[in-house]
């Protein structure tokens, strides 16, 4: 029975305690040693009028944020967890319960608040939409995206066609060469998604990237994504279908409201949140 | 169910478990996330990216004009115009152009090197807080950001160069061997634009109204700078206190228009540029281009924070 962390104090204390000890070959990729993230938001003066709250923040510049007008969201809270090489974790939890926010900290792309976390070499996030430009073919983009995530020139032009045949953007007519405005929704959505898996990873980070495409595409994503497992050291996935947590992971933690909630084999905790969600 | 979710966050009166977890990171080898690295590692950094960082430049340029029906053509009719502009007001209503030969290209070669400078310090102050969804999903050196946006303005600043030169040959300037200064010159201009773009990206990051503060800035900025009239004739004709005059002229804006308008047009001599120009060029360049970049990097893992 995974231990419910919200009724325990200091439970990676004894985790970390216990590892050497008992199992001694696990080699650990991240660390999270209560990390707490917090979003600051301007422009949320309640009531009175923004621009007082502003002078205000200015004129008070060491007085509380709160009557400043900025709003505080703690959107992850004192949260420590290992993970191990060759783990499969997800990670999941309602909306807005900070599953996203913790995986960009974890990759070094958010700055957290307090805390510390460590990791073994980059950790990265599958997912290149910001890199690419609506404007621009799909061809341009692809290596446009692949730049962006530091493949170098030739790794990007040995991979050009397997990308554009995986996205299978071809497959209608000659639509790599277009704007990618001109895409539909879901022709963007794999074209992203296979630019975005054409990279190796040490740490992998998925974020809800199963649920793009069609059908048959979503079946090669997910070959995909379990090649690109074998190939990583570990492996996290944020996802609300529980059948896709059951299916890729062996370990999940449950964030809810930025806590984390419980941390303990896949069956367990996919359990408890089930009963939580009223399932 | 409740109860359990709204259990107080566990609280850091238990001992500290940091050592734990140091110690831990400390036997694996392990690194802290997103530390800054140190600053000849950035450089290396930065350098490995900079296949990335010309085909983001290059790439935004071209969106740029996509929709437009005359498509790429607005590369040279935005200077075109921004220069005709300035002509009819400057030239024609208020009739600046007494006392300066070649008034034409005198005019067009300060608005278009006076446009590099100043679009690459407005972008620079996107350069970050504009690109958040960017900074948030991948890695790569932020600086790549700044300096990318500055590339796009040299880019843009190249086609501004191909209308300038059909201009001076309309206005019968003579090509001569000088106008190969305007390289040099040009690239002390980038380094320099590169370097405050830098600045101003950091400030924009931590405080975005800094984008709406830069458009007077700027504009004051281009009123001193002799842009649209001359300041070596001005200074002669007036009665003010040397200290005005050097600032006036060792303004870095004011030294590489001129130091532009010596290299294009014959009418424009030597005695009309500053005492010591060309230190004046690369010192501003070399400071604000490393002064810009360290301060920047001071900063690199707090970017991305919103």
């Amino acid at each position: 029975m995974a231990d419910i962390i919200a009724q325990d104090n200091r439970p990676q204390d004894s985790a970390a305690e216990a590892a050497p000890a008992a199992e001694a070959e696990r080699v650990p990729t991240v660390v999270a040693d209560r990390v707490d993230i917090v979003y600051r938001v301007n422009g949320t003066g309640a009531g009175r009028g923004s621009a007082t709250a502003a002078l205000n923040r200015i004129l008070r510049r060491k007085q509380s944020e709160k009557a400043a007008g900025v709003r505080r969201v703690h959107a992850v809270k004192c949260v420590s967890f290992t993970a191990y090489r060759g783990e499969a974790i997800g990670l999941i939890g309602t909306n807005g319960s900070g599953k996203s926010t913790l995986l960009k900290a974890v990759a070094g792309l958010l700055p957290v608040e307090s805390g510390k976390i460590y990791t073994d070499g980059q950790p990265s996030l599958l997912g290149v939409n910001a890199a690419l430009m609506n404007d621009l073919t799909g061809e341009r983009n692809v290596h446009l995206g692949g730049l962006a995530m530091g493949m170098s020139r030739e790794q990007i032009k040995e991979r050009y066609q397997e990308i554009v045949d995986f996205s299978g953007i071809n497959e209608k007519g000659d639509f790599i060469t277009l704007p990618m405005r001109t895409y539909s929704s879901g022709m963007a959505a794999r074209l992203r998604f296979s630019i975005a898996a054409a990279k190796d990873h040490d740490v992998l980070m998925i974020d809800e990237a199963l649920a793009t495409g069609d059908r048959s595409f979503q079946k090669r994503s997910e070959a995909r994504i379990r090649e690109l497992r074998k190939s990583a050291g570990t492996v996290f996935l944020v996802s609300h279908n529980n059948k896709s947590i059951r299916d890729t992971c062996d370990r999940v933690l449950w964030l809810e409201r930025g806590e984390l909630r419980m941390d303990g084999p896949t069956e367990d905790v996919l359990k408890e949140y089930e009963k939580f969600t009223g399932k | 169910m409740s109860q359990v979710l709204n259990t107080p966050p566990p609280t850091a009166s238990s001992a500290s478990p940091t050592g734990d977890a140091a110690a831990l990171a400390a036997r694996y080898g392990l690194t802290v996330s997103g530390a800054r690295p140190s600053l000849p590692a950035y450089v290396r950094q930065l350098w490995e990216r900079r296949h990335f960082i010309t085909a983001f430049a290059t790439a935004k340029l071209t969106a740029q004009y996509s929709q437009a029906k005359l498509g790429q053509v607005w590369q040279v009719m935005t200077p075109l115009l921004n220069a005709a502009v300035y002509y009819f007001i400057f030239g024609v209503l208020l009739g600046t152009k007494h006392g300066v030969p070649d008034f034409v290209p005198f005019l067009v070669t300060g608005v278009f090197i006076w446009t590099f400078t100043q679009s690459s310090i407005m972008a620079g102050t996107r350069a970050i807080s504009g690109s958040l969804g960017l900074v948030r999903a991948l890695h790569f050196p932020r600086a790549a950001l700044p300096v990318s946006y500055a590339i796009q303005q040299l880019q843009q600043l190249l086609f501004s160069m191909a209308a300038l030169v059909v201009i001076l040959l309309c206005f019968g300037v003579p090509v001569s061997a000088s106008w190969l200064l305007v390289v040099p010159v040009l690239t002390l201009q980038f380094l320099f634009n590169a370097g405050v773009a830098m600045v101003v990206a950091r400030m924009g990051a931590k405080t975005p109204d800094i984008a709406q503060l830069m458009p007077f800035v700027l504009r004051t900025w281009m009123y001193v700078s002799g842009v649209m009239w001359s300041i070596a004739a001005t200074v002669k004709n007036s009665h003010m206190p040397h200290w005005a005059e050097v600032a006036l002229e060792s303004n870095p804006a004011a030294v590489y228009i001129d130091l532009t308008r010596f290299a294009l047009i014959d009418s424009f001599h030597a005695h009309q540029l500053p005492h010591h120009v060309w230190a004046l060029a690369i010192g501003w360049a070399l400071l604000a281009g490393v002064g810009g970049f360290i301060y920047f990097w001071k900063a690199e893992e707090t970017y991305g924070r919103g």
